[in-house]
């Protein structure tokens, strides 16, 4: 196959529009014609570098190949309810779940054909402005999922979205979720990005999350991507008035990593917590971009993002909080906190808050400093060796994130995930059928035992 | 052969010199304190002892067991039997004690070539050696240390080296920033866990503690070196007259 750029390129040329969006896809070619993939000067996409996936040769999944995949992955003491994508495609994609109290859950190409109206109202609205790899993504998706929660539905088992990759050659994939919660509902996601192997692979993927009023939603992303792979993935959330939103991305492997988070409160008394820990080593690159906006008074939003970083590793992190004229008593934080493990590693750290209103409350912070040589005595003092000290002490410095997440048993495998991480092995879970990563080290003392 | 043997021992921090020659012999079965002004390398001693890297050796040697104690790693110390209860305890926030104890008393025992303690094995542990300084559950499994009121922090000290059971200890202002109840009950659990085939140093500024540790030796760490050794009556001597007066003999023995 040709080229990446070259395929979007003349993809777009000779796209077929999808009826009901047409007009949007349409907008997202004219903005791609105009501007491509060339993002000059501009902040917010300054250390975004996908280039070797753009001149690559990857092929495109095939639709055909899409069958039921029997993905298992067991979180203990939790129940989800599962949702497939593998290698961009949802297999049994006819059916559409639809439960008695009016909740849609399917493919979001089925959605386009049996709820059309229900998906062009809010496909492609929840971005405050236009990107190429959007555009692409808008233009050129080849699956996802689409879930409809009415007005006044809590759904209380979390609905997991796994989108895995696995195959022979090297893919380029363009996944899109749409996600509309009603007003005065709740639901929770957890949204897994996985390669079962070591091939290369670049996916742009587009989430979209529109939370009506009163609406509750928390969306767990958990990214375990080969070091071969690129990742761009953009989180696109709306929030109408007093909803609120927790997020947490745990990214604990990937070859280069975007996160593209933007959050509007487009209404009083909004809520939202974005929060994020990484774990990076060898070439591996981590890119944490959030986009916070507050638009009207009594607002709140809290970001904590950690992160340690091994090797030659690089990380960035980009935030920025917009608080506008109106916006009176905005509560809003940023955080960014980080550990290099040796001279290599490297870190760019932005928090950046922009505010046209004086009765507010704002905060940012930023630090990037080695493992803290007291705590590492103490340990050690106890008898523990400076391997397995420094393991504590790395874990304690992600346990913060961690705590961060709502669901018990969520928290807990992501600990021992992390833990193992830590440990040098590149993470699988233990129930997982793939079983596909060797561990790269042996430790002797296992701590994810105690 | 003395349990621990420090001879000529100097150290410094950068270019500072804290420890100017010390000397001290410690046996099995005994209690020792160390008093002596703020600054004049108390807690240095001690943090030599346990391996501290911020110090450098440049004289002397530390003989523990017969072994060259200065060559070995921090851990292998604290394997060989040495335990430092710390004057700042470190918080470590997303570690329990339980998971921190579980891993350092495996640690240790693995190095003498023991197998693990199954959990049951160390939770009975755990539950008999919390009794030391009367330790609630629900602070067992707290994170190490944070947010621990002073008395709580200096409490778990001792709760370690219960776990830990170390043949030689150095507890390094263990009274400081306890309240009477704290300190008692502090003092008690040194006492229970002092026995013939151990030996403690307690550093300490007040005569206070010693009324509940009682001590065989007391020494005075002035200006790096130990310039006066006695009983446990030197110590109410130094609480009543302060360390003026062992600046002024030393000046006139120098005379």
């Amino acid at each position: 196959m040709e080229n990446t750029l070259n395929y979007i390129n003349a993809s777009i040329q000779a796209f077929l529009p999808i009826q009901v969006v047409g007009d949007k896809q349409a907008l997202a070619v004219k903005y791609l014609k105009e501007h491509g993939f060339d993002f000059g000067k501009d902040e917010v996409w300054r250390f975004v570098d996908f280039s070797s996936y753009l001149t690559d040769n990857l092929d495109l999944p095939n639709e055909k190949e899409k069958h039921e995949y029997d993905f298992v992955c067991n979180i203990p003491r939790l129940d989800t309810t599962r949702l497939t994508l593998f290698n961009g495609y949802v297999a049994d994609s006819e059916k559409m779940i639809v439960t008695p109290q009016g909740v849609i859950m399917g493919s979001i190409k089925e959605a386009l054909k049996q709820y059309p109206q229900l998906v062009s109202k809010y496909f492609a609205t929840c971005s405050k402005k236009e990107n190429s790899f959007l555009a692409a993504n808008t233009t050129l998706f080849s699956d996802g999922f689409f879930i409809y929660v009415p007005d006044n539905v809590v759904i209380e088992k979390p609905i997991q979205i796994l989108d895995v990759i696995k195959s022979q050659i090297p893919l380029f994939l363009q996944t899109r979720n749409l996600i509309y919660v009603g007003k005065n509902s709740r639901i929770t996601l957890i949204h897994c990005d996985d390669s079962c192997n070591q091939n290369r692979s670049f996916s742009n993927n587009v989430t979209e999350i529109y939370i009506d009023q009163d609406a509750h939603v928390e969306h767990y992303k958990m990214q375990n991507m080969n070091n071969n792979s690129g990742l761009m993935n953009h989180n696109y959330i709306v929030m109408q008035q007093g909803a609120s939103l927790l997020s947490n991305s745990i990214s604990l492997n990937g070859g280069n990593i975007r996160n593209h988070n933007e959050v509007r409160m487009l209404g009083e008394h909004c809520d939202a917590q974005v929060h994020g820990l990484y774990l990076m080593d060898k070439e591996q690159k981590m890119d944490n971009y959030v986009y916070v906006e507050h638009a009207f008074p009594n607002c709140t939003s809290n970001e904590l993002f950690k992160g340690i970083l091994d090797d030659s590793a690089h990380a960035t992190f980009n935030g920025h909080v917009l608080v506008c004229e109106h916006a009176t008593k905005t509560d809003a934080s940023q955080s960014n906190k980080n550990i290099l493990l040796t001279d290599k590693a490297t870190v760019d750290s932005k928090p950046f808050l922009e505010i046209y209103n004086d009765d507010v409350k704002c905060s940012h912070g930023s630090t990037i400093g080695q493992l803290d040589e007291t705590a590492l005595f103490y340990i050690r003092s106890r008898g523990i060796g400076e391997r397995t000290a420094k393991t504590l002490l790395m874990y304690a410095f992600c346990d913060e994130v961690i705590q961060k997440i709502a669901i018990t048993a969520l928290a807990e495998r992501l600990s021992d995930m992390v833990k193992k991480r830590l440990h040098g092995e590149l993470t699988v879970c233990d129930e997982c059928a793939l079983h596909c990563s060797v561990p790269d080290c042996k430790f002797e003392i296992d701590i994810t035992k105690l | 052969m003395s349990l621990l043997s420090i001879r000529n021992l100097h150290a410094s921090i950068g270019d500072k010199e804290i420890l100017k020659g010390v000397n001290l012999e410690i046996n099995k079965g005994e209690v020792h304190s160390i008093m002596g002004p703020n600054g004049n390398g108390k807690s240095t001693l001690a943090a030599v002892v346990a391996g501290n890297s911020k110090f450098t050796v440049t004289q002397g040697e530390i003989i523990f067991k017969g072994k060259n104690l200065l060559e070995m790693p921090i851990d292998v110390r604290a394997a060989e039997g040495i335990f430092l209860g710390f004057q700042y305890p470190v918080e470590i926030p997303g570690v329990s004690i339980t998971n921190f104890m579980r891993t350092a008393v495996n640690e240790q025992r693995k190095y003498r070539g023991l197998d693990p303690l199954s959990a049951s094995e160390f939770l009975k542990l755990m539950e008999e050696k919390k009794k030391v300084v009367e330790m609630t559950a629900k602070l067992a499994n707290r994170s190490v240390n944070e947010g621990f009121s002073g008395g709580e922090k200096k409490k778990n000290e001792i709760f370690q080296m219960a776990m830990l059971d170390p043949v030689m200890s150095f507890l390094d202002e263990t009274d400081s920033g306890l309240d009477i109840d704290a300190l008692r009950i502090v003092a008690n659990g040194v006492n229970k866990l002092r026995s013939n085939d151990n030996a403690i140093v307690v550093i300490t500024h007040y005569q206070r503690l010693l009324d509940y540790i009682v001590p065989d030796f007391v020494h005075v760490l002035y200006e790096g070196r130990i310039v006066k050794s006695g009983t446990k009556e030197l110590a109410l001597e130094l609480e009543s007259k302060g360390y003026e007066w062992i600046r002024e003999e030393l000046e006139n023995n120098q005379k």
